[in-house]
């Protein structure tokens, strides 16, 4: 096996202190609080973003609309990248550095940006640095971390990242009540708090290169690693479930059609979300390092099937409405942290953000063309139609997942 | 990684910079709001909200910086620049008839909630309509007995684009709902139109059944026709948003986008009768609903830094815009 074999930083803090229960390493958790810091940085803008353009502005929403939609291929296209450059320099750490870095300086481009076609570009260049950043620093948690417990670790980072992403817009809300329509105060304090967290990266964060990788690899072993036959079976199915996976503004949108009380807290539908997803990201971690990470993942789609089809349902009401927040959360924790760390396991270390990298873009790509089609759909044959034929094929579509996915986990197993 | 301490250190250098700075930054706007709002040039004020609706006059937003910032004011039509005089209620969007009045407020929180009252000619609510979304536009009919309402409702997300939705309501202002326009039947060329992205804004009413409202679907934008009475919307005339029709019932102002850039608009006319387009003002970015000062005479907001005025141009394109009332919005025309 080439696949590294040698004992993780969090093994073996585990083993010194000699405890039954094994902690996961400070680096993910000091990258957890690096993500917690720069999501409060992007909600805070995020949240405001909309009001900002369409009343500060002076955008109509279709303009916003256009706004939104326009960075997602060069954002997967950088996804890549930054896989492959942490890889090909062995400095996962300060890809991932330019990355969040960007992103903060972001912020500051916000200040004198006026007009449609400077603030597209500023929120452009945030989105590239998400892009840019997102693949080395999950090698880095794959790399300071147990092989076994792999699904746990990843569970803790997107726990803190989910925590900063539900702050952000509540320390908004509360900067624009102390200092009404100042959202200079907004980019100046997103800032600061973007700031704090590339420091902590800076500052704390180890450069884990791989010892065991001699020589840094070239495009072309890249490229022969991501399309070697352990990956594509699951590029394969995260393509599958990817195009299958209808994204959650369609999701709330069609909540609010059907019910007027989703539709008057309608800001609030993805707190809901996140709420689940932060309770539920660390046990699905430690139930997927148990139990297999491929059967997670798809048994996590099972519960995006069983959210369609609530969504689907003529009638509304709190309690499907919360049930239909409920079980996307656990779609998320079931499926955004476990399958890097099922990719993670099945390239060599050298090769690990290109491989982590190829799986995020592969469900980045087709997630985007699931939101195109559904979209179309939704235009033809409304809401309920269109989530009752998404629903039809994810049946179709689970269990040969679960075929193509078959014995993935043993091999995983038997390289750890 | 070696060497704890100078790690510390720079980052607790780097905190505290980033939290005197951030809170420093703050600070110095609340100072600046409170300095500014303490120093703003204040509106004349006068005049009895209630008395001055003997008289023709105009209902509109209050733009001015200070307390009254929001607040629904009244001037005579006589002297529309001079002293105005403040009602009680506050209102994203007002539009008023001589006996009542409509108006789209927001109470701003961690939810920012919306509400749509009909207040009476004391300027007190009378009844509570129901409305979902940012408030964007309002009129009532003539006889002040039917209220329409438009509001966004965003579409979330990164991953969706072009999503946002309208809802549009009429509805009697006492209370009885008429319906939600976006469920009348939609014809477009003889056609009726089945998709679901249908988005109706801006209502105008002609009289008690007929209306005049911006349709939209599959990204195509019409002035369209419609009857309260049949529930049917049919289209007349593409690229026509935010109709607004004349008191003599022959016209329709209206905000043209064009081949303009995404998110522009030029004031125009269009005359029922003869089909002939003017476009009135074709430098400002247009995005409200126009209001008919006259037969001859349109009126409509244009913002300004932190405030807006409501501007004035002659309804046949001979001349150019002019300051109708300084640091207003959303007029309403009484007479």
């Amino acid at each position: 096996m080439y696949v590294s074999l040698r004992d993780r930083p969090g093994s073996e803090e585990g083993a010194g202190t000699g405890s039954t229960v094994k902690r996961v390493s400070s680096t993910v958790v000091l990258l957890g609080v690096v993500s917690l810091l720069t999501d409060i940085s992007s909600e805070m803008v995020a949240s405001v973003l909309p009001l900002y353009l369409t009343v500060a502005v002076g955008l109509s929403p279709v303009a916003y609309g256009f706004l939104d939609g326009m960075y997602q291929g060069v954002s997967a296209f950088l996804r890549i990248a930054g896989g492959y450059a942490g890889d090909r320099g062995g400095q996962p750490k300060w890809v991932a550095v330019v990355g969040y870095g960007a992103s903060a300086l972001s912020r500051l481009a916000m200040l004198p940006a006026a007009g449609f076609a400077a603030i597209t570009a500023v929120v452009t260049v945030d989105r590239l640095g998400k892009g840019l950043r997102t693949a080395p620093r999950d090698a880095l948690i794959a790399e300071a971390s147990d092989p076994k417990m792999l699904g746990r670790a990843f569970g803790v980072h997107r726990t803190l990242d989910t925590i900063g992403a539900a702050l952000g817009p509540l320390v908004a809300f509360a900067l624009l009540a102390s200092v009404p329509g100042s959202y200079d105060s907004i980019w100046v304090v997103s800032f600061a708090v973007a700031t704090v967290g590339v420091a902590v990266l800076v500052l704390f964060v180890p450069n884990l290169r791989n010892k065991s990788a001699t020589a840094r690899i070239g495009l072309r072993r890249a490229l022969r690693e991501v399309s070697s036959t352990r990956l594509r079976r699951p590029l394969l199915a995260a393509a599958a479930l990817g195009l299958l996976t209808v994204g959650d503004g369609f999701l709330y949108l069609s909540l609010q059609e059907r019910d007027d009380l989703a539709a008057l807290y309608f800001p609030l539908l993805y707190v809901g979300t996140n709420i689940a997803y932060l309770a539920l990201a660390v046990p699905m971690g430690r139930l997927a390092d148990r139990v297999g990470r491929a059967r997670v993942l798809v048994a996590g789609h099972g519960a995006l099937l069983a959210c369609y089809l609530l969504a689907a349902l003529p009638a509304g009401g709190i309690g499907l409405t919360l049930g239909v927040l409920m079980l996307l959360g656990v779609f998320y924790a079931a499926t955004d942290g476990v399958l890097p760390a099922l990719v993670s396991r099945l390239v060599p270390a050298e090769a690990r953000g290109s491989g982590i990298a190829a799986a995020q873009t592969v469900v980045a790509l087709t997630r985007f063309a699931s939101s195109v089609i559904f979209g179309l759909l939704w235009a033809v044959q409304g809401p309920s139609k269109s989530l009752l034929l998404f629903a039809g094929l994810l049946l179709f579509a689970i269990p040969l997942v679960a075929w193509l996915l078959r014995g993935i986990d043993r091999t995983e197993e038997a390289t750890a | 990684m070696t060497n704890l301490k100078p790690r510390l250190y720079t980052l607790g250098a780097v905190l505290i910079i980033a939290v005197l700075g951030a809170t420093g930054y703050v600070w110095n706007v609340r100072q600046d709001q409170a300095e500014s709002l303490a120093n703003a040039p204040q509106v004349a004020t006068a005049g009895d909200p209630a008395a001055l609706r003997g008289q023709p006059h105009v209902v509109f937003r209050n733009t001015a910086a200070g307390e009254s910032y929001g607040k629904v004011a009244v001037v005579p039509l006589a002297d529309p620049d001079g002293p105005r005089a403040f009602t009680p209620a506050s209102c994203e969007r007002v539009y008023a008839t001589a006996d009542d009045a409509v108006c789209l407020s927001a109470e701003r929180g961690l939810v920012t909630s919306y509400k749509a009252r009909v207040l009476d000619s004391t300027w007190q609510p009378t009844q509570e309509l129901s409305l979902t979304g940012i408030p964007s536009r309002t009129r009532l009919s003539r006889d002040g007995t039917l209220a329409a309402t438009t509001t966004f409702v965003f579409g979330d997300s990164y991953a969706n684009p072009g999503q946002f939705s309208t809802r549009t309501l009429v509805t009697r202002v006492d209370g009885e709902e008429i319906g939600d326009l976006e469920k009348f039947k939609l014809v477009v060329d003889g056609k009726t139109i089945t998709a679901s992205d249908k988005n109706m804004w801006g209502v105008t009413f002609a009289d008690d059944d007929k209306f005049y409202v911006t349709a939209a679907s599959g990204g195509k934008t019409w002035l369209a026709e419609g009857s309260l009475s049949k529930r049917t919307v049919t289209t007349i005339r593409t690229d026509v948003e935010c109709p607004s029709l004349s008191p003599d019932g022959t016209r329709i102002a209206f905000k043209k986008h064009g081949d303009l850039p995404a998110g522009q608009w030029r004031l125009a006319v269009y005359d029922l009768r003869t089909g002939k387009e003017t476009v009135l003002d074709p430098t400002n970015n247009l995005d409200d609903q126009a209001e008919w000062l006259d037969n001859e005479t349109v009126i409509y907001g244009l913002p300004r830094d932190s405030s807006s005025d409501v501007w004035q141009v002659p309804a046949d394109g001979s001349g150019s815009p002019q300051v109708f009332i300084p640091d207003a919005w959303s007029p309403a025309v009484v007479r």
